[in-house]
């Protein structure tokens, strides 16, 4: 689980907001594969098609600002997002989708350093990134260690419910 | 070495002398809110958990997003949020009463130096009556609800002083823009953003909580405003027990990440341009764009100050045909008394659209067609939060979304 080899398949800049993300007019259901589909659509109508195969999206600063809705990390984990790269992340979508269970590596110069179609292979426990297309190694900030068991466990509803049972033996 | 009023809030909830930021703590919750267009994700979980609610009292479900819900599946999604009130006995539950901020705020629900959670990203809103207030999601909630407690990073602060006298028709709005302009749409990530100096001290709680819903914009963990004589009266006019709030305020020697001075006495009202709340610039830069409409209202200025500042302007005048003007109070208790205070017949008169209190426009449902231009004094102009992703957003004071409901384009309210 904590070491993962994908392509990057889509390049976003700063400030995306959650809003664009799963926009309010489209929120009539919240089931995953749904919000998958409608995933980023007034930004790029072909999202979640070029995530389909499942891969990295690498964007820019202040990555999931505005809205606390969890359904925009939902969506992209649906749409095939299998980790976020960003140079910096808003809050509560950083919260939100490590409790989720969607991995997100903050990385100041991931933009410079890597593209579409470049293959990244991650140390999440780390954060070490390697860009094997460009032979390149960058470091990122990895998943915090208070967050660490419950993203272990696949997020934190799994490992509240871990927590809950011990308690009561 | 002192501490800051954040840190002095979050000490106490985790049970502790002292915290510096940095620090992971637990703390304990106060208030627990929860929002209907987040809700049926945190109901889903919790029903799953199958544990009782932590406490009862303390947990305010609201629904605001989908009111009026206007399609089925908005129906079927609130009906999440009143099942759950209903199967876990819950009180403190508001079904369309005004949005959720306004209603926690107004009902006394929350106080100086508490913590308060909320599954919507406004709920900064509250740091105006000096508690630790911030947005969580769903899943967070959950965990809240099981167990009354949640981990928090105690945060950086960055203290913003204001001083001067606004000008006539330059409101708190005008500040918060203004500074968002200046630090950026993440000038504050992780942080708390802590205002205060001559201005603050001299404003009323509802433009306090106009500056403190927008911490968020600059990507705040909250906003925060130390209670004081004013604090005391609001709460007072609501009939709140009042707590003992000896020692909530920032320490002389308290550690602050960046000192950021404003005066305001020259600030011009100022308008977010799309598709950011930080592209504020000043309104005489923009003045003359035409609009198809304007909504007055949200959790960021649907007070009673707001709509009787609007009211004092499009008073004896006509809204220009073709032309929308939505009035929409923040919650009930606000439509009732501009109803009786006689702003809304006023405003109506002049051809205003007066709406049902609740979230309204700030989202679903005012959506705009391709090309269509909307002001208003809402919080978020993103780019096709209110409709077509071609449509656009201008975020401005209620004086100057009134002076532009007159005109039907941009106007400085100082003009008039």
């Amino acid at each position: 689980m904590e070491k993962l080899e994908y392509k990057i398949l889509t390049k976003l800049g700063d400030h995306i907001d959650t809003d664009v993300m799963t926009p309010g007019k489209y929120l009539t259901s919240y089931e995953p594969e749904y919000l998958g589909s409608i995933c980023l659509c007034d930004l790029d109508p072909d999202f979640s098609k070029k995530m389909q195969q499942g891969g990295i999206l690498i964007a820019g600063k202040n990555f999931g600002c505005g809205s606390s809705r969890e359904t925009a990390p939902i969506a992209l984990k649906a749409a095939g997002v299998k980790v976020v790269i960003a140079e910096e992340f808003a809050r509560i979508f950083y919260r939100n989708a490590l409790n989720i269970g969607l991995p997100c590596i903050i990385c100041t110069d991931i933009l410079e350093n890597a593209d579409v179609g470049d293959t990244l292979k991650l140390d999440l426990l780390k954060g070490d990134i390697e860009n094997k297309t460009r032979g390149l190694l960058l470091k990122g900030t990895p998943i915090p260690e208070e967050l660490l068991k419950q993203f272990q466990c696949g997020g934190l509803i799994p490992y509240l419910k871990k927590v809950l049972k011990e308690g009561e033996e | 070495m002192g501490m800051t009023i954040t840190e002095k809030i979050l000490a106490k909830a985790s049970g502790r002398e002292s915290v510096r930021a940095g620090e992971i703590i637990t703390a304990k919750v106060d208030l627990a809110m929860i929002q209907d267009a987040l809700g049926p994700i945190v109901y889903k979980e919790f029903r799953e958990l199958g544990v009782p609610v932590w406490d009862r009292d303390k947990v305010f479900p609201v629904i605001d997003h989908s009111c009026l819900p206007g399609s089925v599946e908005n129906a079927v999604t609130i009906s999440e949020t009143v099942k759950f009130a209903r199967d876990y006995d819950i009180p403190n539950f508001y079904n369309m009463q005004g949005v959720s901020h306004q209603i926690i705020v107004e009902t006394g629900s929350v106080l100086p130096g508490q913590v308060a959670v909320g599954t919507d990203s406004h709920t900064c809103t509250y740091g105006a009556m000096g508690a630790f207030s911030t947005g969580i999601g769903s899943t967070e909630m959950c965990a809240v609800l099981a167990t009354g407690k949640l981990w928090f990073k105690v945060p950086e602060t960055i203290q913003v002083t204001v001083a001067g006298k606004l000008q006539k028709y330059v409101m708190s709005k005008d500040i918060i823009l203004k500074l968002l302009s200046m630090i950026g749409a993440n000038g504050a990530t992780y942080q708390t953003l802590e205002f205060s100096g001559e201005t603050i001290e001299d404003m009323s709680l509802e433009s306090r909580f106009t500056i403190c819903n927008m911490a968020i914009e600059a990507g705040a963990k909250n906003g925060i405003i130390k209670p004081d004589k004013k604090t005391y009266a609001y709460m007072q006019k609501q009939g709140t027990e009042i707590v003992d709030w000896n020692g909530l305020y920032s320490d002389a020697d308290a550690v602050y990440v960046r000192k950021i001075k404003m005066d305001v006495s020259d600030l011009a009202p100022q308008v977010a341009v799309p598709f950011s709340p930080a592209n504020g610039v000043d309104v005489t830069e923009v003045e003359g764009t035409k609009l198809d409409q304007i909504i007055i209202g949200a959790c960021t200025n649907g007070r009673i100050e707001d709509i009787k500042t609007a009211a004092e302007i499009i008073q004896g005048h006509k809204i220009p045909h073709a032309f929308k003007c939505f009035i929409v109070p923040a919650s009930n208790k606000v439509y009732t008394e501009a109803a009786k205070k006689g702003y809304l017949a006023a405003l109506s008169e002049a051809g205003c659209i007066i709406v049902n209190p609740g979230c309204g426009g700030c989202g679903i449902q005012m959506p705009m067609a391709v090309g269509e231009k909307c002001l208003g004094t809402h919080n978020r102009n993103f780019r096709g939060r209110m409709g077509s992703p071609e449509s656009t957003v201008f975020l401005a004071s209620p004086a100057t979304a009134a002076a532009s409901a007159l005109k039907g384009k941009i106007t400085d309210p100082r003009k008039l």
